[in-house]
């Protein structure tokens, strides 16, 4: 092997790659956060009584579920692209980052009701609490823990699948490993630095969860 | 006559698609097929060995559980170009698919091989089983049952996130969709193809799994 | 006043109430006893209003308990309940558990439901558990906790259902106790319980049911030992 692994440039671009990594964080926080609402959202969708709501909450749920997430990435883009709409690159991984963790996450709220047992709303209604009540002080907060891990899986999850990013050419920080590269050509040593950050960005992710969740349920 | 760029699809297009999907299907397949194999293993190793044995190999597969697969795909393919053994797509994209497989499985299998009572073990040693036939006889069945539908759910989701192996050059079938697109503006007819498959392959197994684990836990 | 008219009740074909009639006077503790899926449950359920009737009434101090008109959530502070299962709220400690619907139901300041909750634990004698969490408590202490956190609503009337079934045997008497101790103070309750000794001790009245009916109700003297259906007597000699 006669190959000299060549570490400067990286060094050199790393305020780069930091920068880009804040774009990773950012993409993931916010593909996040709406998918966890329209999880929430497709979960009560798909147990409600209107059938057309449930029809296509069961959809939306189950192409999310059964396809790949770079397959849907590619719907976003060649669809939406394919009907006149072109959207910037960023939208476009959000939304379907975000379409990919509604799926996942109404399943996971599904699961994370099932798990309280009905005796604990009837308790709580038997107090005097109206079903409002009851749901937001009794049920939710337990749905809540039994949800928080593979919910925390599910936010990791997402910051890897950022990384689809630089096949639409976003610049987050695989997107950005690219650009660099290409003008350098030292592929390894700059996808060795990435894959190092990604690691870190990952384990601060799970420390953060676990800070948090050790501040919520501690003692439980 | 001139190059036809953009071309309506035509029935070759197809066949070209249903030839991307089986590339999909072999890569998937055999990287699912070595990873459960090596990922049982360390699954068993995890559970089984000492705190020092857990701690390594769970640090280490936790690694390509924390990193992008699509990065562990460009990082060993330019590292073997590097140490002057370019290999095949199709098996440096099979090597790596196949450690993220055994990534993944290691944990199922640990936890499978936690599902079984410590009781019942004691209990078929004490009839005189040795180690390795309790394996076979008891933690093996037991733990199977209990994380056969966990072990479903990686399957599928390796079968999936194959569609990355293209970034290396390895045309599957999503890779294939977009050659296609790019070339005849199908994008709807392709895409729904490409949609179908997956989705004709993934959503039968995970509700048949979900069924199981349902009559299992009665 | 619990006035229970003509009550039916079923779960889709099951009928499990087939018609019930009976008064409980304030001040009276009334035992329920009888097999398992004789309808003891439902009966509770349906006073509470968690359960739909079919026909018939159940009137509460007058009120309807299943009248559109009524404000169930105000009608359940008058009614406490206590379940087999512990149904302690698992993210709560023991405090938090009795405040929390003095707190959101009666809107008191965080301040005073805990205050009242602290009182109504030492009341059921854990008082050294304000902060344990469910899962750090005794299935007895569970209970009384429970027994607490309805008692946090100042209800004029307690029912329970078989609250020591699920406990084990030695922990029977520290929940007993504590019954005993708010009969004596005069709570109307109406108890379901598979305990006759209990029973015969603590109550004024017992009613004995089988298959959705109120076969008999008599004191416990009278129906312990000189009943006069014979489900009540093969029922109380399957339990002795
Ligand atoms: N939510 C429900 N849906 C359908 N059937 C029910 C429901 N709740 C109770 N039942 C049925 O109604 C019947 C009476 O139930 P109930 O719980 O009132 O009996 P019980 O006298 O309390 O018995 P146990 O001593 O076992 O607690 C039983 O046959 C039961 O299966
Ligand atoms: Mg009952």
């Amino acid at each position: 092997m006669d190959y000299e692994f060549l570490w400067r440039p990286v060094f050199q671009a790393f305020p780069q790659l930091l920068k880009a990594s804040l774009v990773t964080i950012e993409v993931s926080i916010i593909s996040m956060v709406i998918g966890l609402a329209a999880g929430l959202l497709l979960f009560f969708a798909r147990s409600s009584g209107v059938w057309i709501a449930r029809f296509f909450a069961s959809v939306w749920i189950e192409v999310a579920r059964n396809t790949p997430a770079l397959f849907q990435l590619f719907f976003f883009k060649f669809g939406l692209g394919a009907i006149g709409i072109i959207i910037d690159s960023y939208i476009t991984v959000v939304m379907a980052l975000a379409f990919n963790t509604a799926g996942y996450m109404a399943e996971t709220f599904r699961g994370g009701f099932k798990a309280i047992p009905g005796s604990q709303l009837n308790s709580a209604r038997s107090l005097g609490m109206t079903f409002v009540q009851a749901q937001c002080y009794v049920v939710i907060p337990q749905v809540l823990r039994a949800v928080w891990h593979p919910m925390t899986n599910q936010f990791i999850w997402v910051m890897l699948l950022t990384s689809l990013g630089m096949l639409v050419g976003l610049r987050e920080l695989s997107g950005e490993t690219q650009f660099l590269y290409s003008k350098t050509f030292r592929a390894f040593e700059f996808f060795a630095a990435t894959a190092i950050i990604y690691y870190c960005i990952a384990k601060l992710m799970l420390l953060l969860f676990r800070l948090i969740a050790w501040r919520l349920f501690r003692g439980q | 006559m001139a190059i036809d760029v953009f071309s309506e699809l035509q029935p070759k297009d197809l066949l070209f698609l249903g030839e991307a999907a089986l590339r999909t299907l072999e890569i998937s397949l055999t990287a699912i097929g070595i990873g459960s194999a090596f990922g049982v293993v360390f699954g068993w190793m995890m559970s089984e060995g000492n705190r020092f044995v857990t701690f390594i190999i769970n640090a280490i597969l936790d690694i390509f559980r924390s990193v992008p697969l699509i990065i562990q795909l460009i990082l060993f393919d330019s590292f073997i170009s590097i140490a002057g053994y370019p290999l095949p797509a199709f098996v440096s994209g099979t090597i790596v698919l196949s450690v993220y497989t055994a990534a993944l499985v290691a944990n199922v299998a640990r936890g499978g091989v936690e599902a079984v009572p410590a009781s019942l073990r004691k209990a078929s040693r004490s009839l005189g089983l040795s180690y390795w036939q309790d394996l076979r006889y008891i933690v093996w069945p037991v733990g199977l049952r209990a994380v056969f539908p966990s072990w479903i759910g990686v399957a599928l989701s390796v079968v999936k996130d194959s569609a990355l192996v293209s970034v290396i050059g390895y045309v599957e079938l999503l890779k294939a969709s977009q050659i296609l697109i790019t070339r005849t503006q199908d994008t709807f007819v392709i895409l729904t193809i490409a949609g179908l498959f997956y989705f004709a392959l993934s959503y039968p197994i995970s509700k048949a799994s979900d069924y199981i684990e349902r009559r299992w836990n009665q | 006043m619990i006035e229970i008219k003509n009550l039916k009740k079923s779960f889709d074909e099951l009928q499990v109430l087939k018609g019930i009639d009976l008064t409980v006077n304030n001040g009276e503790v009334l035992s329920v006893i009888g097999s398992s899926g004789s309808g003891k449950s439902t009966l509770l359920y349906c006073i509470n209003a968690l359960e739909p009737i079919d026909s018939g009434s159940i009137l509460v101090d007058g009120i309807g308990v299943h009248d559109k008109s009524t404000d169930v959530n105000k009608l359940r502070q008058k009614i406490g309940m206590v379940f087999q299962q512990f149904n302690m709220f698992p993210h709560l400690t023991a405090q938090e558990n009795v405040a929390l619907a003095p707190r959101k139901v009666k809107k008191m300041s965080k301040k005073d439901a805990m205050d009242l909750a602290a009182r109504q634990l030492e009341h059921v004698g854990l008082g050294q558990k304000l902060n344990s969490y469910p899962s750090a408590l005794s299935g007895g202490q569970q209970q009384r906790v429970a027994i607490a956190r309805a008692l946090a609503m100042e209800p004029s009337y307690m029912l329970f259902d078989e609250v020591t079934s699920a406990l084990d045997p030695e922990l029977v008497g520290e929940v007993e106790d504590t019954m005993r101790m708010l009969a004596k103070e005069g709570m109307t309750m109406i108890l379901v319980t598979h305990e006759i000794n209990f029973a015969r001790d603590v109550s004024d009245r017992i009613a004995f049911f089988h298959e959705g009916r109120m076969e008999e109700i008599n004191s416990p003297d009278q129906l312990i030992n000189h009943p006069t259906s014979e489900h009540t007597v093969k029922f109380l000699s399957n339990v002795r």
